[in-house]
């Protein structure tokens, strides 16, 4: 303001006299400067404080040097990477690699070489930290260039609402072109406003914030109604209210029937592989749970042979358990049960038998602890469609690799010499064998092809749960309910079967409890079998008759 | 002559022989009753192998060093190992044998409650000793057992004390295993919130079976009942490896231990060995011993049990700690007795102390349960626990819970002149029944 002046009156003088401003002014900014890294620098170093509480004042000290580095050291300290050094006890960044850390200094961002992992001790946080790490870390990337970074700061802020949070969202919302992030912005005003001693700006908050459905919204609507004494502003609560949870009550209904879908997907892909041994064969297999933990254990061989190598090891897990399972179950069907057709009490007991050898086999060979099979990134969290309604990753894809082994055995049965061949002999197998089929070569066929897609299942299923020797026993009373109950023999059937346990199971559920739920499930199956002794869809014509 | 001295010789020879058989199977009698056997029953086969081959590992490796120092009373020790296979029934047989058959001076052994409920009588009618190393729902106190490992207010109660002080939580989430221990447990933590001024309403209880895997919407249901504006903890008692679907849930489902802090009493470095403990950070524990606790006994504890069982990724825990405590007092306990007879074993037992493995020292009381410390730790990347919160002191294990109606008058103590496992001081009256 003052300088432009001096320029206009004497060009000569000013020249000089900017020269020493500015010469005053690097000055001033190199002290400031200093100053303010040794600010930083000190509140960095006091992030190592003795005790939580310590350390939690120190991360706001951090955030009020509004250092270019003070987010970069926040979130190392949130992701478990902020150490101290043992020698002198600087804070450090560190990246693991082969040899121990690869070390900077934390303050300056200065390369310290690698240190052995001895030379150097993480700073332990816990909850209360995180949390506070996390709100600090959204202010500071209330500004950043990514939209979804930027939503998520707003989100972390929702439920924190104050005078300094205010004024930061209200700067935020005066330059922010992105709806998503504007809406959000503006529900979090509307949510600071709910706090008005002015009656019209309260009103017209809570008008604002109709068809809201974050959590946060809605509990704090339910605490004003509490304290509300104008009656406008309560006629208007409760209609907001209402509508709110009209909608929480929809998308709750679509949660609910994704989640039984999903646990039917898990059940088809259980009982796909005994649909073809139990259903097409009426072979009674009590061994398909452990050809299912096979493929699981296969999966489990696999990663640990291409260890780093998470999504192609599932990619060769699924051929790789076929074979295995396959090659299981043809041994069986050769070894034990072509003796045994038409004694199905005697096949049962056979199989049983085989199945604990398998779980044996597998506790001595492997281990009697379960094992851990891990998961690719993109299978967890889950996908958000709104604040109310959210489906995980993992869920989704199993819901659609089931579909797709489905509608694969599908076609081999009907499109393939070899399922044509396969529905001849259960159908009629003297006639087939009359037309020059190999029964024998194609039951051992059948067998196998059934207790590859058992493994199959199997590689899906070590994605979802435990991978142990006891896992197939979980899935064998299971896969039998969906085939009787879907219809023996018929793919269709086991499929329609699967996913209307499975959601008849969630929809009983949240009222009767898990335990409950699965005992009305099996007594509906058995009620339903009485008076439907074929199941759903029955098969029909002269081969069904015997 | 010749032929009479030749003869001489022979039957001298024979009976040097003869002798020589007769002391050597002299002395191998008199070695079985130099050794004191130490009988271990836990399950090494069947679904709950995965836990308790440990322990009968811990106690074998307590053996050896005992043997190491010298044995017991100038004899050696021998642990006697059978296999009851996770299968009750089989455990109240196995316990017989090793009473009846192996003449044990002392057993360590069983995990679940039920296989403690199942030995039981027989330990009461064969007037044995086991030592039960296990966190447990207690509402129990027997003559011929220890209990070392935690009751339900060494345990439970201050993990919901911590919660509701230290993190301000409002709503509560009783989650468990349908069994016993989860049940009863879960009774005694209801009737202690609602002591606390919780409103029915703010209490969510959920059972699931053993090895629960479809954790979708229960998960979903506790983040709508957690996101009700109130801060909201979940207490799992869920046992077993359900735990690992659980908390992966809860990753995919996005909530974290910031949001929804869950707290286990079934959950240690042993359970978390198997898992990828990336989506547990800072979730919660509550036990009496962790392996990361700092401390010169706990370090050479967790140096013996690495040389022992020769792979230093092995981790310690806290049924663990709870053998070493128990063994070193029964060793204190037989050489104050001077003998290794149960009645004499068990009075020496009460007033015991032994170390800590987090420091201090642990002692027997007249109920058969200890006093320890309380640890709450987080669950960390490394799937060890970092402490966050502990008792000031000791915490003595009540027998007989003061938050049930049934049992709130009822106290153990095995000293004269009460000498009974279930007293009610009202009634001043051994009442010799069970409460539920």
């Amino acid at each position: 303001m003052f300088l432009p002046r001096l320029v206009k009156r004497s060009f000569g003088q000013s020249w000089c006299l900017q020269g020493v401003r500015w010469l005053l002014a690097l000055l001033l900014f190199g002290v400031t400067a200093v100053a303010f890294a040794a600010d930083f620098d000190a509140a960095v170093q006091s992030l190592n404080g003795e005790n939580f509480t310590v350390k939690e004042a120190s991360i706001g000290d951090v955030v009020d040097t509004g250092h270019e580095r003070s987010s970069t050291v926040l979130e190392s300290m949130l992701n478990g990477l902020l150490y101290y050094r043992k020698s002198d006890g600087r804070m450090v960044i560190v990246a693991p690699v082969e040899q121990g850390y690869q070390v900077q200094d934390a303050a300056s961002g200065e390369d310290l070489g690698v240190l052995g992992k001895r030379k150097v001790r993480k700073i332990a946080i816990n909850n209360a930290l995180r949390t506070s790490l996390r709100n600090a870390l959204a202010r500071l990337s209330l500004s950043s260039t990514e939209r979804d970074v930027r939503y998520a700061a707003v989100q972390e802020m929702l439920g924190t609402m104050n005078k300094d949070s205010r004024a930061l969202l209200e700067d935020r919302l005066a330059m922010e072109t992105d709806e998503r992030v504007r809406d959000l912005l503006g529900t979090a005003l509307a949510l600071y406003k709910l706090d008005s001693q002015d009656r019209d700006v309260r009103l017209q908050a809570v008008q604002d914030l109709d068809g809201s459905i974050i959590p946060q919204v809605r509990n704090r609507l339910v605490g004003l109604l509490a304290s509300e004494n104008d009656a406008e502003i309560n006629r208007v609560l409760k209609q907001v209210l209402g509508s709110i949870d009209a909608r929480l009550q929809l998308y709750s209904l679509a949660e609910t029937a994704f989640f039984g879908l999903s646990l039917g997907s898990v059940l088809l892909l259980a009982a796909i592989g005994l649909a073809i041994t139990f259903g097409v064969m009426g072979v009674i297999n009590m061994a398909h749970g452990e050809l299912i933990m096979l493929g699981a254990y296969t999966t489990y061989l696999v990663q640990s042979a291409l260890p780093g190598h998470v999504e192609l090891s599932l990619l060769v897990a699924v051929p790789a358990a076929f074979m295995v399972s396959g090659a299981f179950g043809i041994a069986i069907e050769r070894g034990v049960i072509r003796f045994l057709y038409g004694r199905p009490l005697e096949t049962l007991l056979a199989t049983f038998g085989i199945s604990l050898i398998l779980q044996q086999l597998v506790r001595s060979t492997i281990s009697a602890q379960n094992v851990t099979v891990s998961n690719p990134n993109w299978m967890s969290g889950s996908l958000h469609i709104n604040e109310a309604f959210s489906l995980t990753y993992n869920r989704i894809y199993i819901l659609i690799f089931s579909l797709v082994v489905f509608f694969a055995l599908l076609a081999i049965l009907k499109k393939t010499s070899l399922g044509l061949q396969v529905r001849a002999v259960s159908q009629n197998r003297p006639m087939a064998k009359a037309m020059g089929i190999r029964s024998e070569w194609v039951d051992a066929m059948t067998f196998g092809l059934g207790s590859g897609i058992a493994g199959i299942a199997g590689v899906a299923l070590s994605q979802l749960t435990n991978v142990g020797p006891n896992m197939g026993q979980s899935y064998i009373i299971d896969s039998f309910m969906v085939v009787v109950f879907g219809g023996v023999g018929n793919l269709w059937g086991t499929m329609v079967g699967a996913m209307s346990l499975g959601v008849a199971n969630k929809i009983l559920e949240p009222w009767s409890g898990a335990v409950l739920a699965k005992i009305l499930v099996l007594v509906f199956i058995i009620l339903f079998i009485q008076k439907r002794p074929r199941g759903l869809f029955p098969q029909q014509g002269r081969a069904a008759e015997h | 002559m010749k032929m009479k001295l030749s003869e001489n010789k022979l039957l001298h020879r024979m009976m040097g022989a003869a002798a020589g058989v007769a002391l050597g199977l002299m002395t191998q009698a008199v070695q079985a009753a130099d050794t004191i056997k130490v009988g271990v029953l836990h399950s090494l086969s069947g679904t709950m192998a995965i836990s308790e081959t440990t322990l009968k590992d811990t106690v074998l490796m307590l053996v050896d060093q005992q043997n190491a120092k010298g044995g017991l009373l100038g004899k050696k020790l021998e642990a006697v190992v059978v296999d009851p296979a996770s299968n009750w029934p089989l455990f109240a047989e196995k316990a017989r044998e090793l009473l009846e058959k192996e003449k044990v001076d002392v057993v360590f052994g069983c995990w679940t409650s039920v296989s403690r409920k199942s030995v039981l009588p027989v330990f009461e009618e064969l007037n044995g000793l086991l030592f039960y190393p296990v966190q447990y729902e207690g509402e129990e106190s027997s003559k011929n057992v220890f209990y070392t490992g935690a009751a339900p207010n060494q345990q439970a109660i201050p993990a919901v004390d911590y919660l509701m002080n230290d993190l301000g939580v409002k709503r509560w989430v009783l989650a468990g295993t349908d069994y016993v221990y989860p049940r009863t447990t879960n009774k005694i933590l209801e009737a202690y919130l609602k002591s606390k001024g919780v409103a029915e309403k703010d209490i969510m209880i959920n059972y699931t079976p053993f090895g629960h895997s479809d954790w979708q919407n229960i998960v979903s249901d506790i983040n709508k009942f957690g996101s009700a504006g109130k801060k909201t903890a979940v207490v799992s008692t869920i046992n077993g490896d359900a735990n690992v679907p659980f908390y992966k849930e809860l990753g995919n489902q996005e909530i974290s231990a910031e949001d929804i802090p869950v707290v286990a009493f079934s959950v240690g470095e042993e359970e978390l060995s198997g898992i990828d403990t990336a989506p547990l950070v800072g979730h919660l524990a509550a036990w009496n011993y962790f392996m990361s606790v700092d401390d010169p006994a706990n370090d050479a504890f967790i140096e013996g049990w690495h040389k022992f069982i020769k792979d230093e990724n092995r981790v310690t825990n806290d049924p663990m700690e709870a053998h070493v405590i128990g063994f070193d007092m029964w060793v204190k306990a037989v050489g104050k007795a001077g003998t290794t007879d149960v009645d004499a074993v068990e009075q020496a037992m009460i007033g015991m102390t032994a170390p800590n493995m987090t420091g201090g020292m642990a002692v027997m009381n007249k109920n058969h349960h200890l006093s320890k410390p309380v640890l709450i730790g987080e669950i960390q990347e490394d799937g060890q626990f970092e402490v966050v919160w502990e008792t000031d002191g000791l915490v003595a294990g009540d027998a007989w819970s003061d938050f049930l109606p049934a049992s709130k008058d009822v106290i153990a103590d095995w000293t004269a002149p009460i000498k009974c496992g279930n007293y009610n001081t009202k009634t001043k009256s051994c009442s010799g029944q069970n409460y539920e």
